[in-house]
């Protein structure tokens, strides 16, 4: 039943960074295999059973995939990821609408696809209000309803952050946004098969999806587009009018039929799966906190996915902390300004302070992880992170009571 | 990142990690860096009566290749004097442990460190003959 176990040879590091991307479920690949193989008609053949056989599966896989977030198989459009999603979704509508609408609400902390979409629509003469994030990763709701205005055509907040799993209130967005007008979009390559979302209880108008954050391919993912009241979009891809005409181009039939595998797989396990992970994390963070004073849980914890750690190990820098945890694959949000490559923006926009930015590791825990995986991590973390504080001037300089604020230090 | 067998040995098995004491008078202590900016070394030297660099200790926060640079240089000053330990060049370590582009400046840092070092035993053996002082009332040197 383990997958990743079934796939992964004995030598390869322990897999704790499932916010960057998952490894496909058995059963996915399973599903597939035909569709690269016999099954091999173009869906959009309407002359032969080759064609017919391949549609009836890019359908059934719509339908699943629309399943999982209370959508209609009509409202959903295949993409190549939620990078192209959010894409399409932001410039689509602020094209379609400029003439009325010209202004667009997003936050700080988005996936840069976004906030690059938003940059190069500020180019193009839009202007982009950015929303700030309180301490704990959260929008505040005022703010935002504030910055909506009658020219602001969508507003685009992420439903789960990559980098600290934190929840943002959607359906209370969605209300605010119901109520000004607004589109809105919403980022949930995160959220996907993680959280229960629901278009409709949420007002979302806009949502991009992504297969392989869900233990499905890498290369595939989906838009969600409102039908009614209906929210139309300026195509970017121009063909042969697939996909309603939003994203033409032939869909590439075995990626489909995983996407909405692995939808169909994250609907019927989500519960089940969140409370082991949340138990998962618990013992993670908790195995730590034993061990190691002054650790901390960067953004939100209860607003949070179940999969997700982001935490300070203050006094020992992320990066000579990950090269020491040889057998853990995590990621940092740290790296060392001089080398001009920036601490994550993420945590600066919560005001987190610049060196416990510089401590960070995001763990992120998923489907395959198991219990003895976690105790080995958490060992391993322990025995790397007390090495380290061990040479840190810092931990030292700390130790002997000196505030390490009231040192002028050199910047450079 | 792939880093070289000698980095990663020097970052595994860090050579002389402590502290000797920042207010002996043949001791000199280098601070450099900034908690902000991600990488902060501390780097001393105790000279021996015959001039010779007789031991070196560092404590460093910063990546693995800062580490490494300042084990390096830690293992380098040993038995050095003063003047000859002063001539280390950052491009020297960067060398030795095949840095890539993007970790030159953890080896300026390790050279700075060094100067500090060196300039801090310089301070206070000048002091020291100008009027001799009571021990133990010398602030972190290089922390300003
Ligand atoms: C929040 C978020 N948005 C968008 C993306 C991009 O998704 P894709 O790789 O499917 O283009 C990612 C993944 O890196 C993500 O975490
Ligand atoms: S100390 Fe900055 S990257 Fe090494």
């Amino acid at each position: 039943m383990n997958a990743l176990a079934q796939f992964r040879r004995n030598d390869q590091p322990i897999y704790l960074d499932y916010q960057a991307t998952t490894p496909m479920d058995s059963r996915v690949l399973e599903a597939m295999m035909p569709y690269f193989t016999y099954k091999f008609g173009n869906a959009h053949s309407r002359s032969h059973a080759y064609g017919w056989e391949a549609e009836e599966a890019v359908e059934k896989a719509r339908a699943q995939v629309a399943k999982l977030i209370g959508a209609d198989e009509k409202e959903i459009i295949y993409t190549s990821g939620a990078t192209e999603s959010n894409n399409l979704a932001i410039k689509g509508v602020a094209e379609f609408y400029k003439d009325r609408r010209n202004h667009i609400v997003t936050t700080v902390t988005e996936h840069k696809c976004v906030l690059d979409t938003c940059r190069h629509l500020e180019q193009q003469g839009f202007s982009v209000t950015y929303l700030p994030v309180q301490k704990n990763g959260l929008v505040d709701l005022e703010q935002l309803r504030a910055a909506v205005t009658d020219k602001t055509v969508v507003v685009s907040v992420m439903a789960v952050n990559n980098e600290i799993g934190v929840i943002q209130p959607l359906a209370e967005i969605g209300k605010i946004c119901r109520e000004k007008g607004a589109f809105f979009h919403t980022d949930a390559a995160q959220a996907v098969g993680k959280i229960p979302l629901d278009v409709n209880a949420m007002n979302i108008d806009l949502m991009s999806i992504s297969g392989h954050k869900i233990y499905g391919p890498k290369g595939i993912g989906a838009l969600y587009v409102r039908r009614k009241p209906r929210v139309r979009l300026v195509a970017m891809i121009n063909g042969g009018g697939q996909e309603r005409g939003f994203r033409s181009g032939t869909l590439p039939t075995p990626l489909c039929v995983g996407l909405g595998e692995a939808a169909d797989i994250c609907l019927k396990e989500m519960d089940a799966e969140a409370k082991r992970l949340t138990k998962l994390r618990d013992r993670m963070l908790k195995g730590l906190q034993a061990k190691l004073p002054e650790i901390y849980v960067n953004g939100d914890l209860d607003q949070r996915i179940p999969g997700n750690l982001n935490i300070s190990f203050a006094y020992v820098e992320g990066e000579s902390l990950m090269m020491g945890i040889k057998g853990l694959s995590v990621s940092s949000g740290s790296a060392c300004t001089s080398a001009s490559l920036e601490p994550s923006y993420v945590l600066r926009a919560l005001g987190v302070d610049e060196e416990l930015a510089h401590t960070s590791l995001r763990i992120g825990l998923g489907r395959f992880t198991t219990e003895q995986e976690v105790d080995t991590a958490v060992d391993e973390l322990v025995r790397h992170v007390t090495k380290l504080r061990e040479m840190s001037p810092l931990w030292e300089m700390a130790q002997e009571g000196i505030d390490l604020k009231s040192i002028e230090w050199a910047a450079h | 990142m792939a880093y070289s067998t000698k980095l990663i040995d020097h970052y595994e098995n860090p050579r002389n990690i402590g502290s000797l004491d920042k207010n002996a008078e043949d001791v000199g202590t280098g601070l450099v860096g900034a908690p902000a900016c991600g990488d902060v070394m501390k780097l001393q030297i105790k000279v021996g009566p015959d001039g010779l660099i007789e031991d070196a200790k560092f404590k460093t926060f910063g990546c693995g290749s800062a580490i490494a640079s300042s084990s390096l240089v830690t293992e380098w000053v040993k038995g050095k004097t003063v003047d000859e330990a002063e001539t280390i060049k950052n491009t020297d370590i960067a060398k030795h442990l095949a840095l890539p582009p993007v970790k030159i400046h953890c080896s300026v840092l390790a050279e700075d460190a060094i100067k500090a070092a060196i300039a801090d035993y310089r301070a206070k053996s000048a002091k020291k003959e100008e009027e001799p002082v009571a021990p133990g009332d010398q602030a972190v040197a290089a922390a300003k």
